[in-house]
């Protein structure tokens, strides 16, 4: 899969666009370029808007996602930001009601084009839910399933391959090693976020959508997924919806503040916790709404 | 200070209130289950009662001796043909003269023939058959007796009871008496219940066409009503648009859980028999009204089974790229098994007892034979039990239990296969 700066295949003019591209450039409004990551963009979106039946629920984001960073969305609860999350692997293509309009780029190819394969694309873009939910299956057809749907290995031993590795790389394979046939739902709860991450990545994904991945685990489980979150980005782009302001700070290199379905602020993730420039930020920030 | 006492006072009343309330409600609980348990018992018990006794039949020992003047003409000279020909009437009649050399007189020896069931010579006939020398050689063979001995016999008639209740003459009596004196009559297990079709004589009738004609029926009905209920309940539940159509589909379906049976029945005349031309009376028409009437049951649950897997599941393999179909055949409906396969097991052991519908096509006959195909005519078991609570001859009653029996143990399997599958399913989870 190609992984080419995308900078110059977006069209218009947008200030977001240069976001990307020149890095010091200091501007003014919340959207300040000149602390943005110089790195190419993977995915961005531009106008973006979404519909639950009459109810809007974002209103024109546009926003360019880094290739292999960590990219955090913050915001209070309902403000858009896993809605955002779920335009980007099409998720929300499973809700009826849901309408989206304005486009979404992966690599310079709109994901909302009518010849966008979405079983496609989903294999290019992994998800890692707030609840872990492995299969109930064994440990080893939970990270098999997605190889084995896409027809990745061409034979029994490669496909074992393709497990060992992907748990490897989640951390997981130590833990589990001896019982692999045991089934994913009996493990602990950060287990079965790493296995629900081995999973994903078996697929070989280019981009994590990642849901508030430690919401339901706690402290010594969490810091592990992130441990795991700041290995992973070496090889992938990384989105991560968080409720917890700390983890936003810890593991990303780029936040996005949305408020009330509106991208509010978006830049390095020091200078928007440190210095935001709108007021609705600062106060998130600093703990006084959300 | 007293606002707190008086708070505090208030709140500890309200919960020995609270805590009477719940032993009530426990107590309540605790006796429905157990009337629930009583009703059942008595009625396993009734059936059983009256019903065991149709396990055993009578059988009469019989010294019989084939004579050369009783084989048949043979049309090719066979001997076997002559054998098979031969009159067993006359045998077996004079096998009981030879038992009871003292019995002289029409009447008298009318009486006496009473005692063995009139299918005492094909039981004859086919150990002659089996004979290496059958003719002129005394062969020794227990031979069916006829109902009236039998419930004597068992005990279901008392021996002292009078001779208009037991259907038998002192003479009889005192008949049976000798034999019994002499080993020759007693009750063994009752085979031909368990393999012989329907018969106007009650020492010979058997459940299994019944029986055949209800499995042929579930059968039928599970192959129709069970794929198509799936596929409605997966339909309806993951893939249908929620429109007007589809909750028009829905009410209907909730509906059709509630027409009574005949009317499907009449369905099942008007459609199957008179525009289809299907044979009357069969298991397959049996099973297509059946399944009409599993098919709702089945599609309600299952939507309800299919509704209660977790949605993330789903969303687990859709974001892993999997097409909605392979979502929903590899992850939701295996899941939703369970559930699927107990809503299929309610339905079809509803079907399994419903006798209203068969009525309009023809399974409420008196059938002989018992079925080797889904298109031999056929009764069921829940017929089978009505046409023989209509026989006013006693011994219809234990074997209209008997045939209960059948019935609930046939359900009870039904129950144990879904518990099984149930299991099954339940440890992939």
């Amino acid at each position: 899969m190609t992984q080419d700066p995308v900078d110059h295949m977006v069209s218009d003019s947008t200030d977001l666009r240069h976001s990307a591209k020149i890095g010091a450039r200091e501007a003014g409004g919340p959207h300040r370029q000149g602390l943005v990551s110089d790195a190419p963009a993977k995915m961005s979106s531009r106008d973006l808007k979404v519909y639950y039946g009459d109810k809007q629920a974002l209103y024109d984001v546009s926003l360019d996602i880094p290739v292999n960073q960590v990219t955090a969305f913050i915001g209070p609860s309902g403000c858009g930001k896993s809605t955002y999350l779920r335009c980007l692997n099409r998720m929300n293509d499973n809700i009826d009601v849901c309408r989206v309009a304005g486009s979404v780029m992966l690599d310079g190819h709109d994901i909302y084009d009518d010849d966008q394969d979405v079983v496609q694309l989903r294999s290019r873009i992994g998800m890692v839910f707030q609840k872990p939910n492995p299969f109930p299956k064994s440990i080893y057809d939970n990270v098999a399933y997605g190889p084995r749907i896409h027809g990745m290995a061409k034979d029994r031993d490669e496909l074992n391959g393709i497990v060992l590795g992907s748990l490897e790389r989640a951390g997981l394979l130590e833990e589990v090693r001896d019982r692999l046939d045991a089934p994913g739902t009996g493990l602990s709860g950060g287990q079965q976020q790493r296995l629900c991450i081995a999973r994903a990545i078996a697929v070989r994904p280019e981009v994590i959508l990642m849901d508030e991945p430690c919401s339901a685990l706690d402290p010594i489980a969490t810091e592990r997924i992130e441990e795991l979150i700041m290995e992973l980005k070496a090889n992938y782009t990384i989105i991560i919806v968080t409720h917890s302001m700390q983890q936003a700070r810890r593991v990303s290199d780029k936040t996005a503040f949305f408020h009330l379905g509106r991208l509010v602020e978006h830049g390095l993730t020091k200078a928007v916790f440190e210095d935001p420039q709108d007021d609705r930020t600062k106060d998130y920030v600093t703990g006084r709404i959300g | 200070m007293t606002d707190i006492t008086e708070t505090q006072i208030r709140m500890a009343r309200r919960l020995a209130r609270r805590h009477g309330a719940e032993k009530r409600f426990k107590l309540l609980a605790l006796l429905a289950a157990w009337i629930g348990l009583v009703f059942l018992g008595v009625l396993l018990f009734t059936v059983i009662k009256s019903g065991h006794t149709a396990l055993l039949q009578t059988e009469v020992l019989l010294k019989v001796t084939l004579q050369g003047s009783d084989l048949g003409q043979p049309v090719s000279g066979d001997r076997s043909e002559a054998v098979a020909g031969a009159n067993y009437n006359a045998v077996i009649k004079r096998a009981l003269r030879e038992t009871f050399p003292e019995v002289k007189g029409r009447s008298q020896l009318r009486e006496l023939y009473g005692l063995v069931s009139v299918a005492a010579a094909y039981e004859v006939r086919e150990a002659m058959m089996e004979h290496a020398d059958p003719v002129g050689n005394t062969v020794a063979i227990w031979v069916t007796a006829s109902d009236d001995v039998d419930l004597i016999i068992k005990g279901t008639v008392p021996r002292t009871a009078p001779e208009e209740q037991r259907h038998l003459s002192d003479r009889q009596m005192n008949w049976i008496e000798s034999l019994e004196k002499a080993d020759g009559i007693k009750a063994k297990f009752n085979t031909n219940f368990f393999t012989s079709g329907d018969s106007r004589e009650p020492e010979l009738a058997g459940i299994l066409g019944g029986a055949m004609g209800s499995l042929y029926a579930i059968l039928v009905c599970l192959a129709i009503s069970f794929p198509l209920g799936v596929a409605s309940a997966v339909y309806l539940e993951c893939f249908a648009p929620k429109n007007k159509v589809t909750e028009f589909i829905e009410v209907n379906i909730n509906n059709l859980a509630a027409v009574p049976s005949i009317v499907f029945g009449l369905l099942g005349l008007a459609i199957f028999l008179n525009v289809f031309m299907l044979p009357r009376s069969a298991p397959l028409v049996g099973g297509m009204v059946l399944s009409l009437l599993t098919l709702p049951t089945i599609i309600i649950a299952g939507r309800a089974a299919i509704k209660a897997v977790p949605p993330s599941v789903r969303e687990a393999a859709l974001a892993l790229g999997a097409s909605p179909i392979q979502a929903v055949f590899h992850h939701v409906l295996p899941l939703a098994m369970p559930g699927i396969l107990t809503g299929t097991i309610i339905g079809t052991a509803g079907a399994l007892g419903e006798t209203a519908p068969l009525l309009m096509i023809g399974m409420v006959a008196f059938i002989v034979d018992v079925p080797t195909s889904v298109v031999d005519p056929a009764t069921v078991l829940p017929v089978q039990i009505f046409l023989w609570s209509d026989i006013p001859e006693k011994a219809f009653v234990e074997r209209t239990s008997a045939a209960i029996l059948v019935l609930l143990s046939f359900v009870c399997l039904l129950n144990l296969v879904a518990v099984y599958l149930r299991r099954k399913f339940e440890i992939r989870w």
